[in-house]
């Protein structure tokens, strides 16, 4: 009897220590080590440190998994990274200081706001060449793009506007005021609604895409944390639309937004100043990037719990993920 | 054939010339329609410069664009927005001697149709522009003035200040200087008006955050050129010779506005000790190598636009105009009145570069601010101190509080 229950929990431990069997790689970009820390989902443990150039910041793997793709701000260029070896095999002509990006979901064009110069470029990835500059607010910063990969947004943060681009003319369609500093811009996997995160304004607008309507203005409440510091910045929604992810900065939490409802249901604690979120290929964990605390958090999407941090490089700022 | 080509060329270029004269005409139809479409947003720069102001160092010579620069950039943001929502800005600046009436200047704008003018004028010249604009509807925003009368007993309900005051910066120093244990202050001050103001400042500071001033000096302003070939050599002995035999102190605080001897304290104080308040550590709105909270950013783009680096007054006239686009952003108007009401709505706030929101003072339309402590290279640390509690926000804890305020506007 006491064998087999014995046997029995070994086996249930060896179930769910053999879960990972999905393993996946964790990518972070350390913005002040210049370095991209490589992690194996299935140790949790740094496996790998990629030497970058000077202050990485948005950091993405293309859908084949094969590049990882890195915005080197001070060297004015966006680094590709062969996801095997490590090796840089190129760069991009990116414009000067790109910060974020993102991927169409063709995986053709590449996205980038230029924080100096108020523009979106966009890359043509087979050629490696730049195809449009597109003007935009002050200090373009959040980039998305729509699931039919139509529209494209960007968030600029001294003007205070997400802008609704088309993707086939390079056009501005819409812009759409939301609070102060939009960082970033979430697309719902059924392109109905983007999220857009106001940091120093303290919401999350969620924008009707249709109607380019805000339909909620998310806000975040913590006690004994003064207003000023919750400041939503890295947004992650689930692909059944039900939760989302919202890391709020310095004030070290990571929000559980209901997706439908929109009501804050959770704060996570994890490390100092979160920024950025991504989620794992079966979405579920989602890691955090910790930037003064150098860690980031690997957190349990189903308990709601933060399970792990692990130590990286200096400042962490962005965070991918990829199959193993 | 070669005239064949030719013709085909003459008539490739007539055709050019057609299509060019239809855009042409095309364009000005749309230009003359947006000119009607867009809103105005006027807005004038009341300044005084005191061209040949001499500093003790040359470094610190004023840049005769300081202030106006930053509201360049800032005009250039909010058009920038502007051409979003069909609104455009304009500013006229106005420079004055310091000796100067603004008055007449004021009116010229007033005659302009200007909604809103900044001001970098004295106290007392403020206060004059203030109240002319009271009667025309005009919005002020001083950008220069660190006098905390226009904030106590002389605040005016029109005028919005993003200037930090004299007792916000002693404070951010304050806290700083207890939060490092140098408790202890020798407090060395200058003969002039404004070296009194601040001085007292830093003497209010003091009490209220628990350091010390175990001895006060004065250093008279005797006259004299303030550099010559071999000051160094005298500077180099004389100013030992003015610390020598102070009381036990742990810092040297050091109020000198009018530039007369601060810069000279460092490193030739009789006690080897730190220098702080007008020299060494400096508490200011800004330093041209902030670079924290996306700051990197504003810097490039002004030392793009005006070839220098930011300064105090640059962003606090960015901050003033950014406030006005703001305003008129997000109520899509170019109306004074309506803009204003905006503003003074107890949930506007506006990012500064500050790492959080700024927001008014609604007793005195005093802008709450971090205050960056910096040496001449770069900045030490940022104001309020971890630790200094406010029931409302820490940033109350930076100059006189509402408790204490004498004007109580709301």
């Amino acid at each position: 009897m006491r064998t087999g229950l014995l046997a029995c929990t070994a086996a249930l431990l060896l179930t769910s220590w053999a879960a990972p069997a999905s393993a996946y790689k964790i990518y972070v970009s350390n913005e002040k080590g210049n370095s991209v820390s490589v992690i194996d989902s299935a140790t949790m443990e740094v496996v790998h440190t990629i030497k970058s150039g000077q202050r990485p910041r948005g950091i993405l793997v293309t859908p084949d998994n094969k590049y990882v793709l890195v915005c080197a701000s001070d060297d004015d260029t966006i680094e590709i990274f062969d996801a095997a070896t490590y090796e840089r095999v190129g760069t991009l002509p990116s414009g000067p200081d790109p910060e974020l990006f993102v991927l169409s979901p063709s995986g053709k064009m590449l996205y980038v706001a230029n924080e100096d110069d108020n523009l979106v470029t966009v890359i043509d990835l087979d050629g490696r060449n730049v195809v449009a500059e597109i003007p935009v607010g002050v200090e373009p910063e959040g980039m998305g793009v729509s699931p039919d990969g139509k529209i494209i947004i960007n968030t600029s943060e001294t003007t205070n506007m997400a802008h609704f681009i088309d993707s086939e003319t390079h056009e501005i369609t819409d812009n759409v005021l939301v609070d102060a500093r939009p960082r970033f811009a979430e697309f719902k996997s059924d392109g109905s609604q983007v999220w857009v995160s106001a940091e120093i304004g303290g919401t999350v607008s969620v924008i009707d895409v249709k109607t380019k309507e805000i339909v909620k203005k998310i806000e975040f409440e913590v006690p004994g944390l003064a207003k000023e510091a919750l400041q939503p910045v890295g947004v992650r929604i689930t692909k059944d639309g039900k939760k989302a992810f919202v890391a709020l900065g310095p004030a070290n939490r990571v929000a559980v937004v209901n997706g439908e409802s929109y009501e804050v249901e959770k704060y996570l604690l994890v490390g100092q100043r979160v920024w950025q979120l991504a989620f794992s290929p079966d979405e579920k964990q989602i890691i955090s990037t910790n930037g003064i605390s150098n860690d980031v958090t690997v957190i349990d999407v189903d308990n709601l719990e933060p399970v792990k941090s692990i130590q990286v490089g200096e400042q962490p700022w962005g965070v991918a993920v990829s199959p193993q | 054939m070669q005239a064949s080509f030719d013709f085909a060329k003459g008539q490739f270029a007539h055709t050019i010339v057609l299509l060019l004269m239809v855009l042409c005409l095309s364009s000005m139809a749309q230009q003359s329609a947006s000119a009607q479409d867009s809103q105005e947003v006027k807005i004038g720069y009341l300044r005084a410069y005191e061209r040949g102001r001499l500093t003790i160092s040359i470094l610190d010579a004023v840049p005769e664009d300081l202030g106006i620069a930053g509201a360049n950039v800032a005009i250039n943001d909010n058009n920038t927005t502007g051409k979003f929502l069909q609104q455009h800005y304009t500013l006229k600046d106005v420079v004055l001697k310091p000796e100067d009436d603004p008055l007449p200047a004021f009116e010229q704008l007033a005659a302009g149709n200007t909604q809103f003018i900044l001001t970098d004028l004295s106290a007392a010249n403020v206060l004059k522009v203030a109240d002319a604009a009271k009667a025309k509807g005009i919005l002020v925003f001083n950008v220069g003035a660190t006098d905390d009368s226009l904030r106590e007993e002389d605040c005016r309900a029109n005028v919005f200040h993003t200037a930090p005051t004299r007792s916000m910066l002693a404070d951010g120093l304050a806290q700083y200087l207890v939060w490092k244990q140098w408790r202890k202050w020798l407090l060395v001050y200058g003969s002039h008006p404004d070296d009194t103001l601040w001085a007292n400042a830093l003497r209010r500071a003091a009490t209220r955050f628990g350091a010390e001033i175990v001895e006060e000096r004065e250093f008279k302003d005797t006259g004299g050129a303030r550099q010559t070939d071999t000051g160094v050599a005298q500077v180099q002995r004389q100013i030992p010779v003015f610390t020598q035999g102070a009381a036990e102190h742990q810092v040297v605080v050091a109020a000198d506005e009018s530039e007369v001897f601060a810069t000279y304290l460092p490193y030739r104080t009789w006690e080897p000790r730190p220098v702080a308040g007008s020299a060494g550590l400096i508490p200011m709105s800004w330093h041209p190598a902030h670079e924290l909270w996306g700051a990197a950013q504003i810097q490039n783009r002004f030392a793009k636009a005006a070839g220098r680096r930011m300064l105090p007054k640059d962003i606090q006239a960015w901050t003033a105009i950014r406030i006005i686009g703001e305003g008129a952003t997000r109520t899509k108007s170019s109306d004074v009145q309506k803009i204003g009401d905006f503003i003074k709505a107890p949930e506007f706030s506006i990012a500064a570069f500050k790492g959080q929101r700024v927001t008014f003072r609604r007793w005195n339309w005093q802008l709450r601010q971090p205050v960056l402590v910096a040496d001449p290279k770069g900045v030490v640390s940022v104001s309020p101190q971890e630790g200094f509690l406010h029931q409302f926000s820490e940033l109350d804890t930076l100059g006189i509080d509402e408790p204490e305020t004498a004007c109580k506007l709301n």
